[in-house]
């Protein structure tokens, strides 16, 4: 083995100026606007139909929208072929990038992949471990965590070069920043200074797990904007409906990181079918309400977990569709 | 409670240990420098392996960052995560893929503020060079060559940047 050489960063580094403000969701969040970003589940097969009606049913209710990454570790199609799908019907994709599927080579091969499609909205995650799909018995990659994930890109762009310090040639990518976080996941009084961090790497949103349990989530962005966090970063918070008391209880058992409060069960038991789903979508758009009052937070990240014929229902039930054009 | 738990969770000793271990270090880098990483490597890691080893259950990932942590090793964080717990943690502490065993960040970030390296949580631990598997941390600690900034990062950068003047506390 050759002894390792010390990375050589350069000697003036190029300041691109660029800042992702292209994007459509910081046009959004730029302008003052209350921000939704809707997600959208890539389908397990090629299924070029399933894609495009999805895309035909959720269009227009986002200003951007999230294309997962092989969601529960389980295949899907990949969040990179999706995206362009979106991006061609005229849609702003926010491609996801978790860092258990690739080292860092693959990570920016495909960020630079999407930007070459005009797609420069990334959200960066660790991703659940293999352990929860489909293939548990592969080998999880984590060649970084998603902080280091998320300092790479904003080295990408402010100073044009790779993760091993050398230039990326004649043009840098334009990323809008994005990353994740989970007030409902210990240690508590930590999340809000991991969120610091990922603020110092270079984030410039965040986008919450789903949010059921309204008072961790306030005790959370008490400590944030007592912090002055949310002034340095736009907060999306994250929600959904709930389809059926399985699903709720699939959530609360199963699903890492979930906290969904013995209220959401109660209120779904014993109803029919059609009664749980109207439930589901009643209780999503009160916790909505009460996260959108809440001080800094800029917008919603809406996820309808395998039901996204949901999503236009709530956000017309929300008030917040027509979404602007800027 | 094991002994290895019993000292992490007390862990001024092991602080000593670690001082005085890097007061050494320290001394012997023109000796390393001249016997080149991989050979010093070689001789440096048998002690290391067995006494991090027992106590830290240690990774060699030779690249250490326990006094970072709480005197927790977070490469037996079955993601790697060098920056802090994922979204997966348990709402016990427990680890998301190894229900019985405790998070190693919530561990840690508790037995920070124990040590007299509390403020390193707020710390961006660089990647994991993995070229550097294999050696012993103590020899790439002492050459410089341990966690060293990638990309247009000449230091290691601090949360600090961001939060209040007046601190977090």
């Amino acid at each position: 083995m050759n002894a390792p050489t010390l990375p050589v960063a350069p000697a003036a580094p190029i300041n691109t100026g660029l800042t992702g403000a292209g994007s459509n969701l910081a046009k959004v969040l730029n302008a003052g606007q209350f921000a939704v970003c809707v997600e959208v589940s890539p389908p397990v097969g090629p299924n070029v139909e399933a894609i495009q009606r999805e895309i035909k049913m959720l269009q227009g209710y986002g200003d951007a929208y999230n294309v997962t990454d092989n969601q529960s570790a389980m295949v899907h199609v990949s969040s990179l072929a999706v995206s362009i799908m979106l991006k061609q019907a005229g849609m702003e994709p926010v491609i996801q990038f978790t860092c258990r599927d690739r080292n860092r080579l693959g990570l920016q091969g495909d960020m630079l992949g999407g930007s070459v499609f005009g797609i420069n909205t990334i959200l960066c995650l660790s991703g659940d471990h293999p352990i929860w799909g489909d293939h548990p018995q592969c080998k999880p990659v984590y060649d970084m965590d998603s902080l280091n994930v998320i300092r790479m890109a904003r080295m990408m762009r402010n100073n044009q070069v790779f993760e091993n310090g050398k230039l990326i040639p004649k043009i840098a990518p334009d990323f809008f920043i994005g990353a994740v976080e989970n007030p409902f996941a210990p240690p508590y009084d930590y999340r809000p200074l991991r969120l610091a961090k990922k603020i110092v790497a270079g984030a410039q949103f965040i986008q919450t797990q789903l949010i059921f349990n309204v008072d961790r989530f306030r005790e959370f962005m008490k400590r944030v904007v007592d912090l002055g966090l949310h002034e340095k970063i736009a907060i999306l918070a994250g929600v959904g409906p709930i389809r059926s008391i399985k699903a709720a209880e699939y959530m609360k058992n199963e699903v890492a990181g979930m906290d969904v409060p013995d209220w959401v069960l109660k209120r779904l038991e014993g109803l029919s079918k059609e009664d749980q789903q109207k439930a589901g979508l009643d209780i999503c758009c009160e916790v909505a309400n009460q996260v959108r009052a809440i001080e800094g937070v800029r917008g919603l990240h809406i996820m309808a977990v395998s039901w996204p014929a949901a999503v236009p229902e709530v956000c017309k039930m929300l008030g917040l569709y027509p979404r602007p054009t800027l | 409670m094991s002994l290895r738990t019993y000292l992490q969770d007390h862990p001024t000793p092991l602080v000593w240990a670690w001082e005085a271990t890097a007061w050494t270090l320290r001394l012997m880098k023109p000796v390393f420098a001249k016997m080149g990483m991989e050979t010093s490597s070689k001789v440096v890691r048998v002690p290391e392996e067995i006494i991090k080893g027992l106590l830290f259950d240690c990774q060699d990932c030779a690249q250490c960052m326990l006094h970072y942590n709480g005197m927790t090793c977070p490469m037996n964080c079955p993601k790697n995560l060098r920056n802090g717990p994922c979204g997966g943690v348990r709402l016990n502490g427990h680890c998301e893929v190894k229900p019985e065993m405790d998070c190693v960040w919530v561990k840690g970030l508790e037995r920070a503020p124990k040590t007299p390296y509390g403020h390193e949580i707020l710390r961006l631990n660089p990647p994991v060079d993995w070229r550097l598997k294999g050696q012993a941390s103590w020899v790439t600690y002492s050459l410089g060559r341990d966690q060293i900034p990638t990309g247009t990062d000449v230091t290691i950068r601090y949360a600090d940047e961001v939060l209040p003047k007046e601190g977090v506390a």
